[in-house]
């Protein structure tokens, strides 16, 4: 269970933490007791199940949301971009994405310019907002919230209704922003294997903080298994341990198609994965990502009937 | 032809228009337009209440609407019923309650058509004044928070989290509506009073590429339906108000057959 490197000093002041938030709208507790703490480096990804209180908790990390019990604390100055998850984008308000990007601060054209393709975004600065694509967009929302140079950023699912491809090399690009400009990410994705992938800790909410560590551990806590059921738990945990354990996996009988071999560095138990959900999931890069994606819908749909008990039980 | 009273009913007509479109504009992308209209219904509450207190009726008018805005605010946190059947209450709520204080005033003769559906005929200079201030102060308050406005508009969080007071942009937005609808009623009256605030901003849309090109379509729109309205009511003797909503839609419709700036500029 060795940490993977991060640059982050957990003794350092946190840029925003939640100390004990609760939050109910109305008879209905959305958040009961949650502390989190985002530090300046650190990519920190918030998982959960629909209605699991994400969202929210994150609206009370911003100061849109005011919690009733509870406090948060932000470093004095902290400007914070943000992504959020959805925009209205109705034709019927004329505005081009350079207008967009502009709303908030004025820039310069050529600045616009480089953070767009910093983003990968393309010349699109002259499309109406309501025309570009979906994938377009969170490039868009993420380059909006970067104009502002913040010392935290935070993305809602900035990967929903964006392809696999795309995906991937958007995970890497934030990982690129935070290392270029040491900023905090907060992240709140439901897409668990990418998030095992590139994040410091994960923080697993479901109303309270279920569990909360580094991915390779979470995997392997029983709040964890419990909330997203044996089989996710598993897959992330195979995908975690391919480098080492890679052996183990093979011992199976189980058929590898080659042809969906790609990535020739690819371990093979991902493959085995990969296999196991079906064919025609064949990914064209880092086929565990693939893998993963095809499992964990049926595990979060499962799960999410029987909200497993033994995750409140088993809370820090 | 250019009787006074046509020339004030001109002048007051464009005052209204000039002020109504831009803040239309915000209505229409915010889809306020049900909001507006149960403002609009609680006009004649306003006014009876007006008169029972010895105020000012726009005055009156302006008190009921942020009521009626305060009153929406709580009852949005229900659940049970949504949005629009909610305004729906209201409205009908308020008019029917309007109606009947009305009818209880028996010292007062009030001339409920007028209220209905405008009197632009009988602006008199006093109301030209009232107007022209109005309208220069709603331009000048969209002016002067035209930044956070859009910025409130495009996205409420991304503005909130960007420092911009979202709470206070939004009730400067209710204000300006009702201050332009408890206007605009003396023009076209209470039932197509919205029809000023909403039909030049869906016309303008057509024409702009920007947020301010049709801001300032939508005012240029209102302003054309007012003249073209009036001219054609003393033409073929027609009541006024409606004339002036009837050119707006057509002005509307005409548009439908231009192509829209943004779609001529198809993209790859």
């Amino acid at each position: 269970m060795a940490r993977p490197p991060t640059a982050v000093d957990p003794e350092s002041s946190p840029l925003v933490e939640a100390r004990g938030v609760s939050v109910s709208f109305g008879r209905r507790n959305v958040l009961e007791g949650v502390d989190l703490a985002v530090h300046a480096g650190e990519i920190v990804t918030l998982v959960g199940l629909n209605g699991a209180g994400k969202s929210t908790l994150v609206r009370v990390l911003l100061g849109i949301v005011r919690p009733s019990r509870g406090r948060v604390v932000r470093a004095p100055g902290l400007r914070i971009g943000y992504a959020p998850q959805h925009v209205d984008r109705d034709p019927v308000l004329p505005m081009t994405v350079r207008r967009f990007l502009t709303v908030g601060a004025p820039a310069t054209r050529g600045r616009l310019d480089t953070l767009l393709a910093e983003v990968g975004a393309g010349a699109i600065l002259d499309h109406p907002l309501s025309e570009i694509s979906g994938g377009e967009l969170h490039r868009v929302l993420l380059a909006r919230a970067l104009l502002r140079e913040p010392g935290l950023l935070v993305l809602d699912e900035p990967l929903a209704g964006v392809d696999v491809t795309s995906q991937s090399e958007l995970y890497r690009l934030i990982a690129t922003i935070r290392d270029r400009y040491g900023c905090g990410v907060l992240l709140v994705s439901h897409d668990l294997h990418l998030v095992m992938a590139a994040t410091d800790t994960v923080v697993c909410i479901n109303r309270h903080v279920c569990c909360t560590g580094h991915p390779r551990a979470i995997t392997r806590d029983p709040a964890f298994v419990s909330l997203f059921g044996r089989h996710v738990a598993n897959t992330l945990a195979v995908y975690e341990h391919s480098h080492d354990h890679h052996h183990d996996a093979l011992a199976e009988p189980v058929p590898i198609d080659s042809g969906t071999r790609t990535n020739p560095d690819t371990p093979a138990n991902d493959v085995r994965a990969a296999v196991e959900r079906g064919p025609g999931r064949a990914p064209d890069d880092g086929i565990a990502r693939d893998a993963s994606r095809a499992t964990v819908a049926p595990g979060l749909t499962e799960s999410s009937e029987r909200p497993g008990p033994d995750a409140r039980g088993a809370r820090p | 032809m250019t009787e006074d009273f046509f020339l004030r009913a001109l002048a007051g007509g464009v005052g209204v228009a000039l002020a109504a479109g831009p803040i239309g504009c915000f209505v229409v992308w915010r889809r306020m337009a049900y909001f507006g209209a149960t403002l609009a219904h609680a006009v004649l509450l306003g006014v009876a209440l007006g008169f029972l207190l010895e105020i000012e009726p726009t005055l009156a008018i302006l008190a009921i609407c942020l009521l009626l805005a305060g009153g929406l605010a709580l009852l949005e946190r229900q659940r049970l019923v949504p949005l629009d059947t909610l305004l729906g209450v209201l409205a009908h709520g308020v008019f029917a309650a309007g109606l009947i204080v009305i009818a209880f005033m028996e010292q007062v003769r009030v001339d409920l058509m007028g209220y209905l559906f405008g009197d632009v005929l009988s602006v008199s200079a006093a109301d030209l004044r009232f107007i022209f201030a109005i309208a220069a102060g709603s331009v000048a308050a969209l002016a002067w928070q035209w930044r956070n406005l859009l910025s409130v508009t495009v996205n409420e969080d991304l503005a909130a989290v960007e420092g911009v007071p979202v709470q206070r942009v939004r009730m400067l937005l209710v204000i300006l509506l009702a201050v332009v609808i408890a206007t605009g009623m003396k023009i076209v009256g209470m039932l197509l009073v919205l029809a000023l605030v909403i039909i030049p901003p869906a016309a303008a849309r057509r024409f702009a590429a920007t947020p301010e090109q049709m801001v300032v379509a939508a005012a240029g729109v209102g302003a054309a339906a007012v003249v073209a309205g009036l001219f054609g009511s003393l033409e073929w003797d027609v009541p006024a108000g409606p004339a002036i909503v009837m050119a707006a839609s057509a002005i509307f419709a005409a548009g439908l057959l231009v192509p829209t700036r943004s779609s001529s500029r198809r993209r790859e």
